[in-house]
């Protein structure tokens, strides 16, 4: 259990953090989600001890990061955002000296790393630097599970890596919560959100929104319309000239809408869409995800 | 589509490293002013093939012309006539603004008036007027990724690579970049991007999906998602990179 209370941290002028404050329950898989800048490295450095906070506190398993951070390192798997192995040791020596800085060996918790473990064995003698981002990903996820942590914190496990590597990450931690481990992850990816039990949406070192990724998404307060037609750019365009639009945002191979008014006349919204020329027109009300909460939620601090 | 300018052709396209293939017999065709999606797995060969097509490496045998130019003999012709941009580099940190821009224009070969009228032009756009001489790296990322890209475009190449430009930022500036992007095709640059956002992949005119250094599928995001019977690019992603995932919602 992770419990954050009121840190705040500044660099210099920079405020990093603005009194954030959330709880990760046992066992649960909780994402932080965010942009690049927005303090996810940030609180994940205090949470595990390598950054003090200027204000507030945080305890892990009720375990204080601040006075008693010699123990919370005993407790805690963290694997940063930047790949943080001996480039020049080979994947079985990387993980053996993980094991024995925490006097354990890999064999005493094979188990827990097995399932991951098992798709990099084949290359235990090639050097960490050589590693496909995949597999460096992997031995990364081994090295910090190799002393059976209670809690497991991730910063940013799956940037940059392709779609189908990202959806196997997400599976391999679901397997990891089966076994009792709370996960801290966090993703500048909304689509992740889904994957988690709870989130929290994090900009500019503010909290946005703490909640169920179904709670979040039942809180949008507008009607949401997908729209699409043949000429995208200029479907963008001409939504934006409309008198009645509040949001216009691409999403995929539709226009995301919203409406001043928040009562969208289908009939008029077309015709007014056929007068300046767009063929194949479908208007259709949909359901707001992740990512539309997210530039909702942002949108006053957009100036 | 098919009348239109080609302005990227690629024939048997290989490039080898040894024994191993990293780009194997590469066909395609990019249109003049199309947005050409270049998906793929990490490690599949897409950054082997964009150094080819830049003029930055050989490839080992095949036909390939970017703008007409040849990519074996001819790379100095290329490299002035595309601009390039990828999230890892793009402007200097310790310029400002304007330093930038100025550097860019002159590597280039633009005459001076044509860089100070095309520079405040930039910077009236993208409303960041006030902030000419601030240095590169106190702006938020997002700026940098606008500006990066205004500034890969500025000389007025015929094609643009953009290699996952849009990597971190919020998701608002990632749509306000689309629009750039939208906007330079319109004025007939070519767009040739990486991504691994898949929802970006639906913004494209056309998008190539590469799989161990072959391309295994080519086409307007609708035909794919018609030919293998799924409603986005991300499960046509996987339908094509990893066909023996089970795709969650089935």
């Amino acid at each position: 259990m992770i419990k954050i209370n009121q840190i705040s941290k500044n660099y210099e002028t920079v405020k990093a953090l603005k009194n954030v404050s959330f709880t990760v329950d046992e066992n649960e898989l909780f994402g932080l989600i965010g942009s690049d800048g927005a303090g996810k490295t940030t609180l994940f450095r205090i949470l595990t001890t390598l950054l003090l906070s200027n204000e507030g506190s945080a305890t892990l398993n009720n375990i204080n990061v601040k006075n008693d951070y010699k123990k919370v390192r005993e407790i805690i798997g963290y694997m940063p955002g930047k790949f943080s192995l001996y480039q020049d040791l080979s994947v079985e020596e990387n993980l053996n000296f993980f094991a024995s800085v925490f006097n354990t060996t890999i064999e005493e918790n094979y188990d827990l790393i097995a399932d991951i473990y098992k798709q990099i064995e084949p290359f235990k003698t090639r050097i960490a630097g050589k590693l496909s981002g995949g597999m460096k990903q992997k031995l990364a996820l081994s090295c910090a599970l190799i002393h059976k942590p209670k809690i497991l914190i991730l910063d940013e496990p799956t940037t940059g890596v392709d779609a189908v590597s990202r959806m196997e990450f997400w599976q391999m931690l679901k397997r990891l919560q089966t076994k009792g481990i709370t996960i801290l992850v966090s993703t500048p990816y909304m689509d992740e959100a889904e994957m988690c039990d709870r989130v929290a949406l994090i900009q500019n070192g503010e909290i946005l929104s703490i909640d169920t990724p179904k709670g979040i998404t039942n809180s949008f307060p507008y009607k949401l319309h997908a729209i699409s037609a043949d000429n995208k750019y200029q479907l963008i365009k001409d939504l934006r000239n409309h008198d009645n639009a509040r949001t216009v945002f691409p999403f995929g191979n539709s226009v995301h809408f919203t409406t001043a008014n928040n009562n969208l006349n289908e009939e008029e919204l077309y015709n007014y869409l056929m007068t300046n020329n767009h063929t194949n027109i479908s208007i259709i009300e949909t359901t707001p995800n992740i990512e539309d909460c997210f530039m909702e939620l942002m949108k006053p601090s957009r100036g | 589509m098919n009348n239109r300018k080609v302005e990227i052709k690629a024939v048997n396209l290989t490039k080898k490293y040894g024994k191993f293939i990293a780009n194997d017999k590469l066909n395609f065709e990019v249109y003049k002013g199309e947005i050409f999606g270049f998906l793929g797995a990490n490690g599949a060969g897409k950054t082997t093939a964009i150094r080819i097509l830049c003029g930055l490496s050989k490839p080992t045998s095949g036909d390939i012309t970017v703008s007409g130019f040849d990519v074996y003999k001819q790379t100095e012709e290329i490299k002035k006539n595309i601009g390039y941009m990828s999230q890892k580099f793009s402007l200097y940190e310790d310029l400002t603004i304007a330093e930038n821009i100025e550097l860019y224009g002159g590597i280039y070969g633009l005459s001076r008036k044509f860089i100070k009228e095309r520079t405040n032009h930039l910077l009236e756009k993208l409303q960041i007027m006030e902030h000419k001489n601030t240095l590169i790296s106190s702006l938020p990322l997002g700026w940098k990724q606008k500006l990066a890209f205004s500034v890969a475009i500025f000389h007025e190449p015929r094609i643009v690579f953009l290699d996952e430009p849009t990597g971190g930022v919020d998701p608002i500036t990632r749509r306000q970049f689309w629009d750039l992007i939208y906007e330079a095709s319109s004025q007939g640059i070519t767009v040739f991007v990486t991504t691994h956002y898949m929802d970006e992949a639906e913004y494209c005119d056309r998008v190539s999906i590469m799989v161990d250094g072959r391309i295994e599928a080519l086409d307007t995001p609708a035909v794919l998602k018609e030919t293998y019977k799924v409603s986005n690019m991300n499960d046509v992603f996987i339908r094509i990179a990893r066909p023996d995932f089970i795709i969650n919602n089935e």
